[in-house]
């Protein structure tokens, strides 16, 4: 019964619910090859972005700059391929300035005690800002096909998009990150109760830092994904992002107060998220529409685990 | 003994939110002589009057704000609010150019209540972060709103002449906007200083716990910190509409930075428990004049948002370290009147 009642179970339940209507709604397209290579190349960015901050929200922060690290991280690619700069010299540089976008949130939240709602509420701000200082409204699309199609092409022989795979390798990554390792034990302990994790001779800050400075990396990487996936750099690309990606942590019952939360369980919410949205394409639904669902599953997300009882959110703690 | 004491740190509380705001006010003298150095047309009174109805829907807006943030929580809908509200509003005048303008800022005014009074149930009752709550009604309100527009788009030529004097009109030479938003500030500051359930709202931003033992009823004024939020920005955004004239479905899109930014670079501790209305006012238009100043040296649009960002980034560092010396200072208070 116990087990029955876990978030995660709930989520894979829905998750076949969202297959079994999807199939039946659409005489079998949902479930082809074809639509579940787009479905995978569609949520290829928030996918990778939920990895590391599961554990930042598993640490009790919150990181909503993600959205526009990726902007940025776009925008560098663009401005250095302009100026002339080899690909594979601009990538590594991309995802380096997203990790020092990472290490400013991590060191504002760390050396001054600052709340990361706040610091990253002003560093959304920031970067985007940046983003278009560097490239303002113009889109930077002459980037060579060898590059643009690990954005948009499946890997020989198989359906499955090569952001997939890349996702799939850093989800191992951190699954052993988070699970089994001292490093995601502190995580937790930090979580559920930092002056704890202190006394008990966690280095609190440090671990908190790199979850930062992970988080914006990734986050460049998911920039990078995005300017080869549709060929364009813009400053504007992954605009309001950071909503489906924090919809798909909560969603995915890792709690907002920290210290409670499953990287599977998170892989399970990205893709019902996904797969709703995937649903309502197919039904021609307008992004409108999609994004009132994307905000009504962020607030499913935190609410219905509230109000299935302090299983999952022990009361009386706060953010 | 112990009134003495809580005299001293009200006293030292006091000076410390005052300074803050001469502060602003510092800021905000130093960035006009700045602009008008290099373009004296900056300080005409047309410009001035520019600058003042360009912060006054902001301001409008932090006032609300800062009568969430002060509990401790945070209203990030408010530019959906605003969005919603100003299409409705316009599309009610469009429909009936004989609705009298008081009623249809009133329609505004409740629309706007009621999406604040959604927010204010979710996070009373469902005790979930504001945080997150806010975040997900920001993309369904604004949903609705491109719902309900679908596409289509209200002018100046749709709305009623009424309306648009409102928006437009000046009484003794000063904006009607730029007083109404006064007319709001001077409520709530009063309410917020005079009234006990005002002052309650910053007990229980202060010590969440405390405010709980002492018997106020923290979900009750949570609720109402948050339908008050939603109906100011109800009202922000019938003016909008009448200052504005064309309202689409992404009128106040993202507008929620710039009043985050605005409260907090007015003193409005992101930790709860201080911070003044007025602050907040004069944060709107110390980062409106910026903006203005930005466009009148001849700084890039682009450069706006990083700038947004940055003194964001700045205005709660140096919150936390005065809010440190703050606290180092009431200690030793309570240890010498001790």
């Amino acid at each position: 019964m116990a087990r029955l009642l876990r978030w995660e179970s709930v989520l894979v339940l829905l998750l076949v619910a969202v297959a079994v209507v999807g199939s039946v709604r659409t005489g079998g397209t949902f479930l082809s090859g074809g639509n579940l290579f787009y479905l995978g190349l569609d949520i290829a960015e928030i996918a990778l972005i939920a990895l590391p901050l599961t554990l930042v929200v598993v640490s009790g922060e919150i990181d909503l700059s993600v959205a526009s690290v990726l902007g940025l991280s776009s925008a560098l690619v663009g401005t250095l391929w302009n100026a002339g700069w080899a690909l594979e010299l601009i990538l590594p540089v991309a995802v380096l300035a997203g990790a020092l976008c990472g290490a400013l949130n991590g060191l504002l939240v760390t050396r001054l005690g600052l709340p990361s709602l706040a610091v990253t509420i002003g560093t959304l701000a920031l970067y985007r800002g940046l983003a278009l200082v560097l490239l303002g409204d113009t889109a930077v699309a002459d980037f060579p096909a060898s590059f643009t199609q690990f954005g948009n092409t499946p890997i020989p022989g198989t359906r499955i998009p090569y952001p997939i795979l890349l996702f799939a390798l850093l989800a191992v990554g951190f699954a052993v990150l988070l699970h089994h390792s001292s490093f995601g034990r502190s995580t937790f302990a930090i979580g559920a109760n930092p002056e704890a994790a202190w006394f008990s001779g966690i280095r609190v800050k440090r671990v908190k830092l790199i979850l930062f400075v992970l988080t914006g990396a990734v986050a460049a990487v998911a920039g990078i994904v995005y300017t080869l996936r549709f060929s364009s750099a813009r400053a504007d690309n992954g605009n309001g992002l950071e909503l489906a990606v924090v919809a798909a942590v909560l969603l995915g019952g890792v709690s907002i107060f920290g210290g409670k939360g499953t990287l599977g369980g998170v892989i399970a919410g990205v893709l019902l998220l996904g797969g709703l949205r995937n649903l309502l394409i197919l039904d021609d639904v307008s992004t409108e529409v999609l994004t009132v669902v994307t905000g009504a599953l962020l607030l499913a997300g935190v609410l219905i685990p509230r109000l299935l009882g302090s299983r999952y959110f022990p009361a009386g703690r706060k953010t | 003994m112990a009134s003495e004491r809580g005299a001293g740190a009200r006293r030292l509380a006091d000076r410390a939110g005052k300074v803050r705001e001469l502060g602003i006010l510092l800021a905000l003298l130093l960035v006009v002589a700045g602009t008008a150095f290099s373009n004296p047309r900056f300080i005409e009174a047309q410009s001035v009057r520019d600058l003042l109805l360009n912060a006054s829907i902001v301001a409008l807006l932090a006032v609300g704000q800062t009568i969430v943030v002060i509990t401790r929580n945070v209203d990030l809908s408010v530019g959906s609010v605003l969005g919603l509200a100003a299409f409705l509003t316009a599309d009610a005048f469009a429909a009936n150019h004989e609705l009298p303008v008081a009623v249809g800022v009133g329609f505004g005014v409740v629309i706007g209540l009621a999406c604040g009074a959604a927010n204010g149930l979710v996070v009373a009752l469902g005790r979930v972060p504001s945080l997150v709550v806010t975040l997900g009604t920001l993309y369904v309100f604004r949903g609705l709103d491109f719902a309900l527009a679908s596409g289509q788009q209200i002018n100046a030529a749709d709305l009623p002449g009424s309306l648009l004097a409102l928006g437009s009109g000046r009484l003794l030479g000063v904006p009607n906007l730029v007083l109404i938003t006064l007319i709001v500030v001077l409520a709530a500051w009063f309410y917020l200083r005079s009234y006990r359930s005002g002052r309650q709202l910053y007990a229980m931003g202060s010590n969440p716990d405390a405010a709980v033992l002492a018997g106020i009823p923290v979900p009750r004024r949570t609720f109402t910190a948050f339908a008050v939020s939603g109906a100011i920005a109800g009202l922000a955004g019938a003016l909008w509409a009448a200052r504005y004239g064309t309202v689409d479905a992404a009128a106040g899109t993202g507008l929620e930075l710039q009043v985050v930014a605005a409260v907090v670079v007015g003193g409005v501790a992101i930790f709860g428990g201080s911070g003044t209305v007025l602050g907040a006012a004069l944060g709107a238009l110390l980062l409106s004049t910026i903006a203005g100043s930005l466009v009148v040296v001849g700084v890039p649009a682009f450069w706006q948002q990083a700038i947004t960002g940055a003194l964001l980034l700045a205005a709660i560092s140096i919150d936390r370290l005065v809010a440190l010396r703050l606290a180092a200072a009431l200690r030793r208070t309570r240890n010498g009147g001790a």
